[in-house]
């Protein structure tokens, strides 16, 4: 998160649930995605999941050479695992999301 | 997850659990529901276990499948009309895959028959067919004696190039010399009554060892301390499909015929016995196939998974029945029922990946090459 600008991706969490990633599927940049809404697929060996959006706008950028090699989610999911950049329509909904420090409380008290 | 955990209907059966459940947590499986067992399907990630499998040596836990003797005097005779293929081309000491059919010529199961002699057959089944082909068997059985022997066996598979003298050195009597599909009665790890098949589901060389529920965990963990690497079912699934053994439930089931199913190298339809199914799939065989099951690459972007509809020019004309992100190759391959005149190798036609036709082209099989 810089100023309007998000960088989208998904949690270790997440991709410790997928198992190994080998597909990764984007949005082209120009595109709009929702809030709530899917923008994406990332496939593991077994299952198909779809990236839903956590904050509305438009797609300014992609890690292109993460489509071509999906299996750098595995070994980085936060970093090098970046998916899409987004041009935030309203920024105020990023308030709505959890730090990292808050999302690993939510996931220690479920688990 | 079924719902049998969620509820309290006590009517809904359980997941069942192999005597090898509590390594499988202390290993940090991820465990899924697979025909009722609480299975593993991966520890570390299905990548590296394929690997494992491909490079070095593997073990699978595969207790979830069942097994029915046959016996007496009858037993060959009887078997003969249950299964497509031709145990009198078995020898005793010998394994052969076979099917069991329907009067329709629909495939019950897909089973492996080991032959001790022409007087007692010990037969392997897949999990869903524990219960189904042990009805089916003994309600069909004529002049045999047909148990359900089930509970009375863990199997675990070894897998991999190294294989074959991993469990040589843990056998007594020593088994390296045992030919594909053959097997041979043994102690293993120090637990008696083992029976050591040299057969597969991997395309490597490998064994599986049916062993006593009790002596399975000790046998288990001599495999991982002697290195080998403990594999789920996700990489068993990648590494049989990449080889294109079909998987029963996925690929054929009672309404595909094995024809249908490309596996017309073990219906025998000349045997002079006959089998259950065998009128229908000489009728098939001389009105000529309409659909067959074939091997194919997308070309196109995606992966093909089970259900997802085959289509040409638009229209649904099949469906895939198994897909993955090939491993080895890293390319995305799959089985799919399309019809006759699309099967020839090179033809052209799309998968309609999430409302999307993606293109595909059928391939030769086995996608990658086969040691055994």
């Amino acid at each position: 998160m810089r100023g309007n600008t998000a960088t989208i991706g998904i949690t270790a969490f997440a991709k410790d649930q997928l198992g190994d990633v080998v597909y990764l599927e984007l949005p082209e940049v120009g595109a709009t995605v929702t809030r709530g809404q899917p923008f994406g697929v990332v496939e593991s060996t077994k299952a198909v999941s779809e990236l839903f959006a956590p904050v509305s706008g438009k797609v300014t950028k992609i890690n292109k050479s993460l489509v071509d090699a999906p299996e750098g989610i595995n070994d980085d999911p936060h970093e090098k695992g970046w998916m899409i950049e987004i041009e935030m329509s309203s920024p105020a909904d990023a308030n709505e999301l959890l730090s990292a420090k808050q999302y690993e409380e939510l996931l220690a008290a479920e688990h | 997850m079924r719902a049998a955990h969620d509820t309290a209907s006590f009517a809904d059966p359980v997941a069942l659990r192999t005597p090898l459940y509590e390594a499988h947590l202390a290993a940090g499986a991820r465990i899924v529901e697979f025909a009722g067992w609480d299975m593993p399907v991966q520890y570390k990630g299905v990548l590296e276990e394929h690997a494992a499998v491909r490079e070095r040596v593997g073990i699978f836990d595969v207790s979830h499948m069942g097994e029915v003797t046959i016996d007496g005097a009858g037993a060959l005779e009887s078997a003969q009309r249950l299964v497509t293929n031709d145990l009198s081309k078995c020898a005793d000491g010998q394994a052969q895959y076979s099917v069991l059919c329907n009067e329709k010529g629909g495939v019950i199961d897909d089973i492996i028959v080991y032959r001790y002699s022409p007087s007692r057959l010990f037969i392997c089944v897949n999990a869903s067919g524990r219960e189904k082909d042990f009805t089916w068997m003994k309600d069909h059985a004529e002049g045999a004696r047909v148990e359900q022997r089930s509970d009375d066996w863990a199997q675990i598979a070894i897998q991999g190039p190294q294989a074959a003298a991993l469990v040589d050195q843990l056998c007594q009597p020593k088994v390296i010399d045992l030919a594909y599909y053959h097997f041979r009665d043994a102690t293993v790890a120090g637990v008696p009554g083992c029976i050591v098949a040299r057969t597969g589901y991997t395309g490597e060389d490998g064994f599986e060892v049916f062993v006593p529920p009790g002596g399975a965990r000790k046998l288990w963990d001599t495999l991982v301390a002697k290195g080998a690497t403990p594999c789920g079912l996700g990489a068993r699934d990648s590494l049989r499909l990449e080889v294109a053994y079909r998987l029963y439930g996925n690929d054929m089931d009672e309404d595909h015929t094995p024809l249908e199913a490309g596996l017309a190298w073990i219906v025998k339809l000349e045997k002079p016995s006959g089998f259950i199914g065998s009128d229908a799939l000489k009728q098939q065989k001389a009105q000529g196939l309409k659909r067959r099951l074939i091997g194919f690459k997308l070309t196109g972007k995606g992966i093909a998974r089970h259900g997802y509809p085959v289509l040409k020019d638009g229209q649904r004309v099949g469906e895939v029945t198994s897909g993955t992100m090939s491993p080895v190759l890293k390319e995305p391959i799959g089985l799919a029922y399309v019809p006759t005149d699309l099967s020839r190798i090179g033809t052209a036609f799309d998968v309609e990946v999430r409302g999307k036709p993606v293109a595909a082209q059928v391939v030769k099989t086995p996608f990658v090459e086969k040691i055994k």
